[in-house]
Order: C-alpha cells, then sequence, then structure tokens
C-alpha cells in the first residue's frame, strides 16, 4: 500500500482524540462513598490480586459484593489481575486490600488512562486498520478515510477514555471474530469471539448473527459433508475456549453457578437508569416496572426480542453473506438494546460498532446512527463532566465523516439502499418517489432536535417537579430515532438479496 | 440540503483541515500549561486595571509586561471580554489565579486568535505554486502546504500546551509574506510593521524586509542582466513606506513618547541583564560553544591543568535565567552576539540585494536572517525555531532540496521544542503528536519529490533516525539510572547539543543554496 503514512496518521491522530479526552474527568472522580466505574475497575484489580480465585465471586468479609463487586465474566477477571500486578510493581498502594477503597491520585489516574489505551492500541486499533485494508471494492484513500472515521467515533472514546471502562478488549475481540468470519478463517474467528464473550456478557447480542452466519455457512457446504466437519470443528473450538476461559470456576458446581448469578443479575430490574430502549421510553407513559409482575416482564421482553430479530436471523441462515451477517449484526444488536431485559445506556457501542463497519456503504445513515447513538449517552456524559469532549469530538467525527464521505451528496435510493424496497412499494402506490427527501428531513430534524436537547440540557434548570425531564426527553428522542433506525436496517435486510438477483437478471 | 453541506464542508477540505485543527486545539485545553500562562494573566490585569502610564513601571508580578505596546493593547482589549468570564483574574495582586474560567477563557483567546492564522494560510496556498505533481487531493502541493502550517507541531504545542500566542503573530508575518507574492507591497509593509509591534522578536528578520522593499520596490526596474537600474529609483515609493512605518510607530509609541517613558518600555523589552543562554539551552551556536566549554573543563579538571576553586560555581543547567561564566574559552557579552548575528545576516542580504529574485529570494533571505539570529542571538528561546521553521514550510513545498533542508530543520527544531513538555501527562501527547507531523511532512513530500533524488543522504537519514533512540534514552532509560541525581542536566544537554549539529547543519545547507543558486534569468534560460 503506498499510502501507508497517511493510514499511520489517521492512527495517531485517533490515539491523540483517545490520550487528550483521556485528561479529562472520569465517572465518580472525587464522590464517595461509591465513586464510580474508575473505582469499579479499581476494586476488580484489589480483589483478583488479593484474593483467591475461588473467592472472586463470592461475598464474604474481604469482598463486599454490595461494593463494586465482580460482574463481569472471568476474562475481566485476569485483565484485572493482569493489570493489579503491574500496579504493585508501581505503587502497591493502588491495590491494597481494604485501605485502597476510593484510591485517587494523579499519577493512578495515569496508570490507569494508560491500561485503556494499551489495551486499545493491543486490540481493537489493529482490528479496525485491518478490517480497513480489507474493503472490497472501494479505493485506497476510501479505505483510510473509513478507519480515520471508525476511529474517531466519539462515543467509545468518551465511554472508554473518559467514563473509564474497557469496551474496546471485547469490542476489539468481536471485531477481530467479524474478521475472521468474514474471510472465512471461521475457526479463528469464532475463537475470537468466544473471547468476547468472555470478556464481557453484553457481547452476547453479537452471538445470534454468529451463530446464524456460521450455521448458514455449514448449510450451504452441505450438513452431509463439508458442512458438517465444520461445524463439529467449529462447536469444538467454542467448547474448547469457553473451558479454557472459565477452567478454575469448573472445579466446583456452586463456583460455576455463582459466576453466572453474578454475570445475568435477572432480579435487578427491566432497565437502569435512563435507557433510550423500548421500555424506559414506555414507562413515562405507563409504569411498568413497578405495575407487571418481575417474570412477565422478563417474558415480555424475551417475545419482543425474539419477534424482532427473527427475521433478519432466518434470513441470514439461507442466505449467508459477510455484507447480510454485517448487517444482522446490526439489527440484532439493535432489537436488543431496545427490547431485551437489564439494558444499560452504554449498551448502544454494541450497535456502534457493526454500525461503524457498514459506514463505507451507507456513509449517511451510519453517520446519522453514530451521532444518534453518542448524543443517547448525553445525561451519562454530562454526570461525568464530559461536556466539552464530547462536544469537541462529535464535531470532529461528523466533520471527518461530511469530507471523507461528501455523506449529503449521497441521499439517494440507491446510496440508501432502499432501491428494491421502493421498487416494490411503487408496484402499489406509483407515487412513492419522496423517500429519500423524507430521510434528509428528518435529518436535519434530528441534528436541530439534539442540538437544542443538549443546549437546553446545558443551560436551562428543570421544573422542581420533575427533575430529570431532560434527561427523559433525551432518552425518549433518541428511543424514537433508534427505532427508525431497526425499521430502515430489517428493511435493508429483508430486501437484500433482490437487489442481487436483479443485478444478476441484468448482467 | 446542499447549501448545509458546504457550509459543513462537503468536499472543501481546507475548511475541514482547519476545524479539525481547532477541535484538536480544544481537545488540548485541559492539559499543562506553563508560567507563560500567569505571565500572560498578568498583563490581563495590568492593562485592564492600570492607566498607560503604569504599563510599563508595574512590577507587583515579576512577569512584567515586555512585549511592545500593541500586544499590551491586545491584552487590554481581551481583558474586556475577559471580565465576563471572571472578574478576579484581572485583579494584579491576584497572583497565580487560576480557576477553571480564567483557564477556559485564556485557551480560547489563543485559539480564536488563531483565525487570522488561518486566514493567512489560506492566502499563502493561494499564491504559493509548489510543484506539479499527482492529481490527487493529498498529492498536491495546496493540500500538503496547508497541513505543515495549520497543523505545525511546533505552534500546536508552544501555543495550545505550553501557552503563548504565536498563533496570530505568525499569521500576520505570513500575510505579509502572500502579500509580498501578491504584489501588495504596501499592504505587506504596513503588516509587518504592525507585528513588530507585536512582538519585537520579528526585529531580526526585519532586514530581509527592509533591503527587499528597498530593492525590488523603491527600485522599479533592473537591467538586461538583472543587476541595479539605479536611475529607476521611486521617491514616491520609500516617502509612502516610510510613512506607513513612521505612522505606525507613532501609534504604537506616541502615547509613551508623550509621557516620556520611552527609556523605560525600551528597558522592558531589551532586558541585556538575562544570561546568554536560556534555562534550558536552546539549540544554536552558542549550545555548542558552551557544551565544547564544559567538556574542556572537565578534561582540564582530570588533567589537573585548572584549578578547581577558580572554577564559577554557577552551572548553566540550573534553571534559573542567570549570568554565566564560561570556564575556558571566553565568556560571550552581549555586543559579541550581537556581532556575530549581524556577521551572519550580512551575506544573505547582500545577496538579495545583488541577486533579487522576487518575493521567493525574500523568503530564502527572511529565514535565513530568522536562523542566523537564532544561531547566534543573545538569550535565544527555542520556541525562536518557529520563526524559521513557519516560512521555510512555504518553500518546501516548491524544490526538493528545500524540501530535505525543510525536514532536518523542523525535525531537529521540534524535537528541541520536547522538554518544554516534561510533565507525565504530556508525554504521550507531545511524542503521538511529533509522529503525526514528522511523518506526514516526511511522506507526503517524499511522494511529492517521489521523480527526484531522495530527499536525505544516508548521513542525514542517520541523523534523523538518532533521534528516536534519544528519546527513548532521555525520558525512559535515564531517570532509572544511577546518574540521575548526579548529573540531572544530561538529558538537556543532550538534546540541546544533539539538535544544535541538525540545526546548524540545515543553516548551512541553506545558506549554501542560496548562494549557490543561480539568478532567475538564468534559470529560464534553461
Amino acid at each position: 500500500m503506498e499510502k501507508w503514512y497517511l493510514m499511520t496518521a489517521a492512527v495517531l491522530l485517533g490515539l491523540t482524540v483517545r490520550w487528550t479526552v483521556s485528561l479529562n474527568s472520569y465517572s465518580g472522580a472525587g464522590k464517595p462513598p461509591m465513586f464510580g466505574d474508575y473505582e469499579a475497575q479499581r476494586h476488580w484489580q484489589e480483589i483478583t490480586f488479593n484474593l483467591p480465585i475461588k473467592q472472586w465471586y463470592f461475598n464474604s468479609s474481604d469482598n463486599n459484593l454490595q461494593y463494586w463487586g465482580l460482574d463481569y465474566p472471568p476474562l475481566t477477571a485476569y485483565h484485572s489481575f493482569l493489570c493489579a500486578y503491574v500496579a504493585k510493581f508501581i505503587n502497591p498502594d493502588w491495590i491494597a486490600l481494604h485501605t485502597s477503597r476510593g484510591y485517587e491520585s494523579q499519577a493512578h489516574k495515569l496508570f490507569m488512562r494508560a491500561t485503556v489505551l494499551i489495551a486499545d492500541l493491543l486490540i481493537y486499533i489493529p482490528a479496525v486498520v485491518l478490517y480497513c485494508c480489507c474493503l472490497k471494492e472501494i479505493s485506497t484513500k476510501k479505505k483510510i478515510a473509513t478507519a480515520l472515521c471508525i476511529l474517531l467515533y466519539p462515543g467509545l472514546i468518551l465511554i472508554d477514555y473518559g467514563h473509564f471502562q474497557y469496551n474496546s478488549v471485547s469490542l476489539g475481540f468481536a471485531l477481530w471474530g467479524i474478521l475472521g468470519v468474514s474471510y472465512d478463517w471461521d475457526l479463528l474467528g469464532s475463537l475470537a469471539f468466544c473471547l468476547a464473550i468472555n470478556y464481557k456478557q453484553m457481547e452476547l447480542y453479537h452471538s445470534l448473527p454468529f451463530f446464524c452466519f456460521l450455521l448458514g455457512k455449514c448449510f450451504k457446504k452441505g450438513l452431509k459433508g463439508k458442512g458438517l466437519v465444520l461445524l463439529i470443528k467449529l462447536a469444538c473450538t467454542v467448547v474448547a475456549s469457553f473451558i479454557l476461559c472459565w477452567l478454575p470456576f469448573f472445579t466446583e458446581r456452586e463456583q460455576t453457578l455463582q459466576v453466572l448469578r453474578r454475570l445475568f443479575p435477572v432480579d435487578r430490574g427491566l432497565f437502569e437508569d435512563k435507557v433510550a430502549n423500548i421500555w424506559c421510553s414506555f414507562s413515562v407513559f405507563f409504569k411498568i416496572r413497578d405495575i407487571l409482575p418481575h417474570h412477565i416482564q422478563i417474558m415480555i421482553s424475551f417475545c419482543f426480542t425474539f419477534l424482532s430479530l427473527l427475521p433478519a436471523c432466518i434470513k441470514l441462515t439461507l442466505h449467508p453473506s459477510p455484507k447480510g451477517f454485517r448487517f444482522t449484526l446490526v439489527s440484532c444488536a439493535l432489537s436488543f438494546f431496545l427490547f431485551s431485559f437489564q439494558v444499560h445506556e452504554k449498551s448502544i457501542l454494541l450497535v456502534s460498532l457493526p454500525v461503524c463497519l457498514v459506514l463505507s456503504e451507507i456513509p449517511f445513515m451510519s453517520t446519522w446512527f453514530l451521532l444518534v447513538s453518542t448524543f443517547s449517552m448525553l445525561p451519562l456524559l454530562l454526570k461525568d463532566e464530559l461536556l466539552m469532549p464530547s462536544v469537541v469530538t462529535v464535531m470532529a467525527f461528523f466533520i471527518a465523516c461530511a469530507t471523507s464521505f461528501s455523506i449529503f451528496e449521497k441521499t439517494s435510493e440507491e446510496e440508501l439502499q432502499l432501491k428494491c424496497f421502493s421498487t416494490s412499494v411503487r408496484k402499489y402506490f406509483t407515487c412513492f418517489t419522496f423517500l429519500p427527501r423524507i430521510i434528509q428531513h428528518l435529518f436535519l430534524t434530528s441534528v436541530i432536535t439534539m442540538i437544542l436537547l443538549t443546549t437546553m440540557t446545558v443551560t436551562l434548570d428543570p421544573p422542581q417537579k420533575l427533575p430529570d425531564l431532560f434527561a427523559v426527553l433525551v432518552c425518549f428522542v433518541s428511543c424514537l430515532h433508534f427505532l427508525f433506525f431497526l425499521v430502515y436496517f430489517t428493511i435493508i435486510i429483508m430486501w437484500d438479496s433482490k437487489t442481487g438477483r436483479s443485478q444478476k437478471k441484468i448482467s | 440540503m446542499a447549501a448545509f453541506g458546504i457550509a459543513t464542508g462537503g468536499s472543501n477540505w481546507f475548511s475541514a483541515l482547519a476545524l479539525g485543527v481547532t477541535l484538536l486545539k480544544c481537545l488540548l485545553i485541559p492539559t499543562y500549561h506553563s508560567t507563560d500562562f500567569e505571565v500572560h494573566r498578568n498583563w490581563l490585569a495590568i492593562t485592564h486595571s492600570l492607566p498607560i502610564s503604569q504599563w510599563y513601571y508595574e512590577a507587583t508580578s515579576e512577569w512584567t509586561l515586555d512585549y511592545p505596546p500593541f500586544f499590551a493593547w491586545f491584552e487590554y482589549a481581551l481583558s474586556h471580554v475577559a471580565k465576563y468570564f471572571d472578574q478576579e483574574m484581572l485583579n494584579v495582586r491576584n497572583l497565580n489565579y487560576s480557576s477553571s474560567r480564567t483557564l477556559l477563557f485564556q485557551r480560547f483567546s489563543v485559539i480564536f486568535t488563531d483565525a487570522l492564522f488561518v486566514y493567512a494560510v489560506h492566502e499563502c496556498c493561494k499564491c504559493i505554486d509548489g510543484k506539479k505533481a499527482g492529481k490527487e487531493l493529498t498529492e498536491k502541493p495546496k493540500f500538503i502546504l496547508s497541513v505543515l502550517l495549520l497543523w505545525n507541531f511546533g505552534l500546536l504545542i508552544v501555543d495550545h500546551i505550553h501557552f503563548q500566542y504565536n498563533g496570530f503573530l505568525s499569521g500576520l508575518m505570513l500575510l505579509s509574506i502572500a502579500r509580498f507574492f501578491q504584489k501588495r507591497h504596501m499592504e505587506g509593509a504596513f503588516l509587518f510593521a504592525v507585528l513588530l509591534h507585536f512582538k519585537h522578536i520579528y526585529l531580526y528578520v526585519a532586514p530581509a524586509y527592509g533591503v527587499y522593499l528597498l530593492r525590488s520596490y523603491c527600485f522599479t526596474a533592473n537591467k538586461q542582466d538583472g543587476s541595479i537600474r539605479w536611475n529607476s529609483f521611486s521617491f514616491v515609493r520609500l516617502i509612502s513606506l516610510g510613512l506607513i512605518v513612521f505612522l505606525v510607530s507613532a501609534l504604537s509609541l506616541g502615547p509613551f513618547l508623550a509621557l516620556n517613558q520611552l527609556p523605560q518600555v525600551f528597558s522592558r523589552l531589551f532586558p541585556f541583564k538575562r544570561g546568554l543562554c536560556h534555562a534550558y539551552w536552546a539549540p544554536n551556536f552558542w549550545a555548542l560553544y558552551s557544551a565544547l566549554d564544559k567538556v574542556l573543563s572537565v578534561i582540564g579538571l582530570e588533567l589537573k591543568l585548572l584549578d578547581p576553586n577558580k572554577i564559577p560555581k554557577a552551572s548553566m543547567t540550573s534553571g534559573l535565567v542567570q549570568q554565566f561564566q564560561h570556564t575556558v574559552l571566553p565568556s560571550v557579552t552581549p555586543l559579541a552576539t550581537f556581532i556575530c548575528t549581524l556577521i551572519a545576516m550580512l551575506p544573505s542580504v547582500f545577496c538579495l540585494w545583488c541577486k533579487p529574485q522576487g518575493p521567493r529570494g525574500f523568503l530564502r533571505c527572511l529565514i535565513l536572517c530568522a536562523l542566523s539570529s537564532f544561531m547566534f542571538g543573545w538569550h535565544v528561546h527555542e520556541k525562536a525555531i518557529l520563526l524559521a521553521v513557519l516560512p521555510m514550510s512555504l518553500l518546501s513545498v516548491g524544490k526538493a532540496v528545500d524540501a530535505s533542508i525543510f525536514l532536518i530543520l523542523t525535525t531537529t527544531g521540534h524535537y528541541s521544542l520536547f522538554p518544554l513538555l516534561f510533565t507525565a501527562p504530556e508525554l504521550p501527547i507531545k511524542i503521538i503528536l511529533m509522529l503525526l507531523f514528522t511523518i506526514y511532512s516526511i511522506s507526503s513530500l517524499k511522494t511529492l519529490f517521489r521523480k527526484e533524488k531522495p530527499l536525505f543522504n544516508w548521513m542525514e537519514t542517520f541523523y534523523l533516525l538518532g533521534l528516536g533512540p534519544l528519546e527513548v534514552f532521555c525520558e525512559f532509560v535515564f531517570p532509572f539510572t544511577s546518574w540521575n541525581l548526579k548529573y540531572p542536566f544530561i538529558p538537556l544537554l543532550l538534546t540541546s547539543v544533539y539538535c544544535a549539529v541538525g540545526i546548524t547543519y540545515a543553516w548551512l545547507k541553506l545558506y549554501v543554496s542560496v548562494l549557490t543558486d543561480p539568478p532567475v534569468g538564468k534559470t529560464k534560460k534553461q
């Protein structure tokens, strides 16, 4: 690649933005007694380093699960252990049992931020660069532009480097998985994806498309011959990688069960805080959480999720293709986010990752979605005092997308991949030609709404009776957007193969 | 929709680049800032709360006003916006005051005034036509030049991390250069006169301006062979130029002349009480000289040729601005540096007079003046290298030789700025940004000149690559060795000496290329 230097520049720009954002405040800075996610991660280092592995997930006098108890899968725990090991070399106070609770200092912040950067640099960023280099049918310049835009996506940067989490690890593993599976390195791909699930259980949002895509591949090869062999190999890989990750916890039945209980806290309720999903938005009018019994809530959310993702998954199983796989990832993750049980606002990142991957195919809609996804986390970002970096990174991302894809010129039916859909609708309503214009207008309205809401949230004091007014409004507006996007992506997926067929007919 | 697209930079790469770097500057707001932050806060307070007659006498803070009057007026104007942010920062006795609103205001004042710099870069890109290369946008000289200027590493870290207002000052200089290229000499002269009254360090490049205007503007025609035609002298032009300079100076210094304070103003502007070198040696000739002196004195002590009791205690690296005695070599006086600087500038100015080559020749002479003063000046700051680096960017997209000189000069010059940022959180930023700028500049200029011979010979490549190990040693190895306590100045010494070699080399190479360059007439015939 002759223009490797531009790719290097893109990566370095991404790194600069990441590190400058990390100079800002983190979640729960100076807010005892509970602090925030930063303290949670530090606490996990303390626990994993000082306690024997058998006690990591159990409540004890040394491990109060009410105070940021470990509730992520083993790989996260191992990662914390590794970080703690390094921390002990630098300053043992950072991870001393009990006494280090709520430890905060400039040096420690630097250390924690550095661990995020290193993890990102090792896992997520190489995956993004490789993914963009492997993109087909576009020029080198476009590949670099895509990489730049993905690396500048503000949602992930703000949560990882501002709020403080290690999403780039799980998302990075998932991306390696997607890369592997898309380019027929099925075993390595599924191994990477297993690692992703074992790092963060939320990666299960992506698991159905993986399952369906691989199953579809096996079907395609014929279930009696090569397909069966592949299926068995895949099953062995998955089981083996899971066993490897969970080995210390498989020694006793109680251990395994306790970890699972910690990972899936079903008794924690339908949703937490303010989330831009259906249940939270709906409860503005109708307090589902209080009215319906617990098990019915679970049933309802399960049914909705299942029904909304069923069509896309069936389609993917029957016609597995890398492109269909990427779009199904988007719609499945979005269904989970909108309808499933116990969703966090940060889970939108799981939808954003696959949307980033289709950035070069549908630049207009992806940019729009990625902007909305960052906006939906506004209440959280404001709580962490990240207003300034949020506004700046969002603008930078928007400029990067707008300049490198000239998104405003790409709003025809074809560019939006809605050609087939419109054609088939036009069979019944001949005057159905206004779709692109509607979408353009929707985009303008949506951007203006987001800007207005942000300004209002920042400048105005909410009325005393409704202290959460703006937060709820933000969630509600974002939720409407996400529903719209779910419909859009489902349409693209369902009408996709017809394009393929019609194109074949033409050729 | 289309209008919206254009407004947000649908395909307008220049505004995207400018906006992008502006946003990066906003991200740098929470970074470390040096005492210069307090310096400018103090000046805000002085100009806001005291009458003009006290501006150059006020000495509550150690950071007294030592810039020319226009800059003081600039601070005065800023202070009227500042009062809406935080009234407290405008109090002279509030030393080291730094609230978050003060920080925001000061940082944004730099970012906003940089608009002038962006405009100047835009003008420069219009009138500089570099080498014609590929059709792709990223290979066009204009694109490369705007990245090199807008995203200049030195400006970013000096202005937006360390804290200074070089952006709009450099903007004024670039704008005046651009006006010369556009044949709007009067405007260019006016801009430079204004600039001089903003920051007097630009006096160093004044010879280039003076000689160029006299030779190529006041003399309206040349003989066939390019030599001067004496009877073409235009008195009108000379008088109008003089009038411009006089009016600007009157506007700036007049009030202080009326108050009979000019000597006080000048004593503030030219503090010869400071030492030969700044706390950290700027990588120039005197750094090499002092290093040689240090080596000789160590050798002398080892060989018992020197008496330890006679060696002055003051060490040059102790960190304060102070007088310094050399041990073996003769000590340097301000007058000596002044003469050295003049001698170093002379050939370039002479060349500008004898072989006028239009604005391009002027630009070369300006860079040589800036570099010569950097090499031999009294109490030079490492930041002064930007005075040469920015105009040099304009030359770099034109010829391969210039590109090679530019790359050596910028890379070493920028690296020599590293000690400005010594705090741990800024370490990744300076390394990443430096890599970004260096990799981009080297690779893009290599692509631009790919059909000519390689930009660097083996020696230059080796030297530039050496910066990597040097950085690793200074920041990652040395602090963990036992020498760290005994000789804490070694990293600074190494950096400054290593960079001094590169900058001296670039200066000499540029001088050689200017002096051996054939005059315009001949190149056209070829």
